[in-house]
């Protein structure tokens, strides 16, 4: 099927962007049918934030046109791009903090009713618009994010990396919303890093690799492979599968003495009673739904809230921490989602990985910069950071600031890692890196905890899961013998024999929504004695 | 262990970066000094044969005191505050050592009260902004007021006892080598290596810019934001008292007002010389020249023979424009 330029909905042609010595987009094109749920693919840095960005203004290319309906179109801003219809729905979300929904709406002129009724199509029917942005668990801001940009009914809607923070329930009600849209006059611009969401709406895939599209793909059955090839270039691998290592690594881990025990922590509402063992040489999994208390575990053990009961136990002595020097000392560390919180993004590669050097006061004094050099650069190169840009991490791409804040706690040899979500969209290559990582650390003695939103990672990383709903350890599971299926049942806190119906999970759904956490599961949860809504 | 020179990993880059734009945000120093030149030709233009060599040391001497303050400002505004109370804290120094003139000790006696005063209020202040988490606008303005109503009152406790500049400030203050370098480099030599060194070379300024930058990544990294913002306001208050003895031998004045006139230029010269007021970014170095800047500004429209209101105007006017072209130019792409 040939079509003429006049038919494609949106076309790019040769756009180019660079920051300075950093070429972003070489020589990037996009062509998007009407109708069609297009996805944009790439290995992290290949350029596809910065193509979206500049197809909604937001970036200025060096060269390239850009056309909507066949008319070439210079867009200096989002502004003029909603105008006209091309919207984008980024990562995070776009809703100012401090006002109510209702105002946030009012800012981007988006009609009420359409709004309310795509909120109804991605199964969320009780959110208040009086309630402050702030105040409204993240999930639900995302889905707040796509009604509003759904209710303006743009050409073009861009969702960039729109399901990374989603619970697993909210991104299949996402997808199928997605999928509707297809076959009318409209288009969707898809990114992702889960090829099964790809493979699950998507028409044709864009590939970029290193500022260039590479090629064009039509989704259909085993259409994943050739994406990855593409993505990847000549370094084609398959994920680092189950191997004799792992078997190796878990027998030590149950033999040795552990590293950390929580006994009954609590803190706050979220976090009920947990217990574990955590011994050297292990790769623990966190396997739970969204705000099951995951967040406030991770705080409690990285010392920057304090635990409201329980103990906890480092190499067999208590401990108990006021501040995150405390845990660093007791050599806990923690690897933050949110990059945001955990960079210095004005400051150089280095500085980042050695800002634990010199945050304690006895180290105030001169640097020694060779050490530290040298420190450095190793870190640098364990972790095959791409630091061309390193003279301010905000201009890296997504997974080399990721892997900036590992590098960070590895520079200096690690005791005991806590990753809480590390992985969080970022391109299969970066996480495939960071898997052999953390499992190189465990051969080397360290004791990983990890959360991961991608219940695929547990299998393939960890030597045991814990279940954690509502706030408490639910089950154990022994990961290698696990396969998604399996987790998700675990996380939704049902038994295995148990069918999962629809219903079940739409509810699920809305109370998630609703409250932060998923709401109670009838008849099947003993923990579904938690209030339904917080607020 | 750090005595071999750092050549900038980065000095080589930028000399093929083509981007000038680029070139302005990580050097910012070098637009600067091409604004420095442009100024003196100015002068030149204005008053054939003004710019001398006894020209560059009388603006160099004129730019020593505003240059201390700025690096007052510059630390404070690397963590993302500012300090208000420079003025008051520098007044206040010059003004107690003038009153020790005729007491027994003399003014050694009075440079001592002045540093441990300073130093008291600069502890109040950190422990304001770094405990009790008072806004720094909000805190180190407060605490000029409160350093200058003391001062008030130890202007009437001492009002009998008569005092007046000591000579040795004047010396250092406002003398020069052959007429040309000013004895107050002896002062300020010190300290812009100190300033320097501290931002570039130790971990301690690090922790200035990390916290700036982003204090949470700082905190999850085990730094302890008060206990440096306690040692930044006694360090500010230190360099303010420092900045107010050669000021007061400068002007060969002892007044409880007298370097208030000089806090926003303060401001002005770390902002001018491309540290970031929202914290994380910046430098000495651009600070220095931006006092430069200002000091032949404020001496240029004081050759044009303007009335004092006309040149006030003139001078915040551009302190504003260059301060706005300075971030258009170096905004990010």
């Amino acid at each position: 099927m040939t079509l003429a330029a006049t038919d494609l909905l949106l076309e790019a042609t040769g756009v180019s962007k660079t920051y300075g010595a950093v070429v972003a987009l070489k020589a990037a094109s996009l062509a998007v049918r009407p109708g069609e749920v297009h996805a944009l693919m790439g290995a992290n840095g290949a350029g596809k934030s910065t193509l979206v960005k500049i197809l909604t203004g937001a970036v200025r290319p060096d060269s390239g046109t850009i056309a909507v309906r066949g008319r070439p179109r210079i867009v200096h801003s989002p502004g003029e791009a909603r105008r006209g219809g091309l919207v984008s729905v980024y990562q995070e979300p776009a809703l100012i903090p401090d006002l109510d929904i209702r105002s946030n709406l009012r800012l981007t002129e988006t009609p009420i009713e359409p709004f309310r009724h795509w909120l109804r199509e991605l199964g969320v029917d009780d959110l208040d618009l009086l309630s402050t942005a702030r105040h409204v668990p993240l999930a639900s801001l995302r889905i707040i994010d796509l009604a509003r940009a759904l209710a303006i009914e743009p050409d073009v809607l861009m969702l960039d990396e729109m399901t990374a923070a989603l619970p697993a329930n909210l991104t299949e009600r996402v997808l199928e919303v997605i999928g509707r849209l297809r076959g009318g006059d409209r288009s969707v611009i898809f990114i992702s890093h889960r090829l099964i969401e790809i493979g699950a709406v998507c028409d044709r895939a864009t590939v970029l690799r290193e500022g260039e599209t590479v090629g064009v793909v039509d989704v259909d059955e085993g259409s994943e492979e050739r994406i990855v090839e593409l993505m990847l270039g000549d370094i084609v691998k398959g994920l680092p599968g189950r191997d004799g290592r792992r078997a190796t690594g878990g027998a030590r881990a149950t033999a040795a003495k552990p590293r950390l025990t929580a006994r009954n922590l609590a803190s706050g509402t979220k976090l009920q009673d947990v217990s574990f063992d955590l011994a050297p040489g292990e790769v623990l999994g966190v396997v739970a739904l969204e705000g099951q208390g995951q967040d406030e575990l991770f705080d409690v053990l990285a010392g920057s809230e304090r635990a409201s009961s329980g103990e906890l136990l480092v190499d067999g002595s208590p401990v108990s921490f006021h501040h995150p020097a405390d845990a660093i000392r007791a050599g806990l560390v923690f690897v933050a989602a949110d990059r945001a919180e955990a960079l210095l993004m004005q400051r150089s590669v280095r500085e980042n990985i050695a800002l634990p050097y010199t945050a304690r006061i006895r180290s105030w004094g001169p640097i020694d910069l060779r050490g530290e050099g040298r420190t450095v650069d190793a870190a640098v190169a364990t972790l095959q950071i791409d630091a061309r840009a390193g003279r301010e991490v905000r201009r890296l791409s997504g997974g080399n600031q990721q892997k900036v804040t590992i590098a960070r706690w590895v520079a200096g040899g690690v005791k005991t890692l806590l990753c809480f979500d590390p992985t969080r969209g970022i391109d299969i290559r970066t996480k495939q890196q960071i898997y052999v990582l953390l499992r190189e650390l465990a051969e080397a003695g360290a004791a990983v905890l990890l959360y991961t939103s991608d219940l695929k990672e547990i299998p393939l990383v960890c030597d045991r899961a814990i279940v954690i709903f509502g706030g408490r350890v639910v089950s154990e599971i022994d990961a290698a013998s696990a396969d998604e299926t399996a987790l998700l049942r675990a996380a939704y806190n049902l038994r295995s024999d148990a069918l999962m119906p629809e219903d079940v999970a739409a509810e699920a759904v809305a109370g998630a929504v609703g409250a932060e956490v998923a709401g109670p599961l009838p008849d099947e949860s003993p923990a579904s004695g938690q209030p339904a809504s917080e607020r | 262990m750090t005595e071999t020179v750092r050549t900038e990993r980065a000095g080589a880059r930028w000399l093929t970066v083509a981007a000038w734009r680029g070139l302005f945000r990580d050097r910012p120093i070098i637009p600067l000094l091409g604004l420095l030149g442009v100024l003196m030709v100015v002068s030149e233009l204005v008053r054939p044969g003004i710019v001398s060599t006894q020209w560059l040391g009388a603006m160099v001497r004129g730019a020593v005191p505003l240059a201390i303050l700025a690096g007052c400002q510059t630390l404070a505004m690397i963590t993302g505050g500012i300090d208000l109370s420079v003025g008051a804290v520098a007044s206040m120094s010059g003004f107690v050592v003038a009153t020790f003139v005729s007491s027994p000790g003399g003014w050694p006696v009075g440079l001592a009260v002045a540093l441990v005063a300073a130093i008291l209020a600069g502890l109040v202040t950190g422990i304001g902004v770094g405990v009790f988490r008072v806004h720094p606008l909000i805190m180190t303005l407060g605490m000029s007021f409160v350093v200058l109503g003391l001062a008030n009152v130890w202007q009437l406790v001492k009002v009998q006892a008569g005092g007046g500049v000591p000579p040795e400030l004047r010396w250092l203050g406002s003398a020069s080598v052959a007429e040309i370098v000013p004895y107050s480099l002896l002062v300020f030599v010190p300290v812009a290596v100190l300033i320097l060194l501290i931002l570039r070379r130790t971990g301690y300024g690090r922790l200035l810019y990390a916290i700036g930058d982003n204090p949470i990544a700082a905190r999850l990294s085990g730094a302890r934001a008060w206990q440096v913002l306690i040692t930044l306001y006694v360090l500010s208050a230190v360099l303010a008292a420092i900045a107010g003895f050669v000021l007061t031998g400068l002007t060969n004045v002892a007044s409880v007002t007298l370097a208030d006139s000089a806090v926003l230029p303060s401001v002005a010269a770390a902002v001018i010389g491309g540290t970031s007021i929202m914290g994380g970014r910046g430098g000495y170095g651009g600070t220095m020249v931006g006092a430069l800047i200002l000091t032949v500004i404020s001496s240029l429209l004081s050759s044009l023979g303007y009335p004092e209101a006309v040149r006030q105007v003139l001078f915040g006017a551009i302190i504003v424009a260059v301060a706005a072209a300075y971030t258009r130019v170096t905004a990010e792409a």
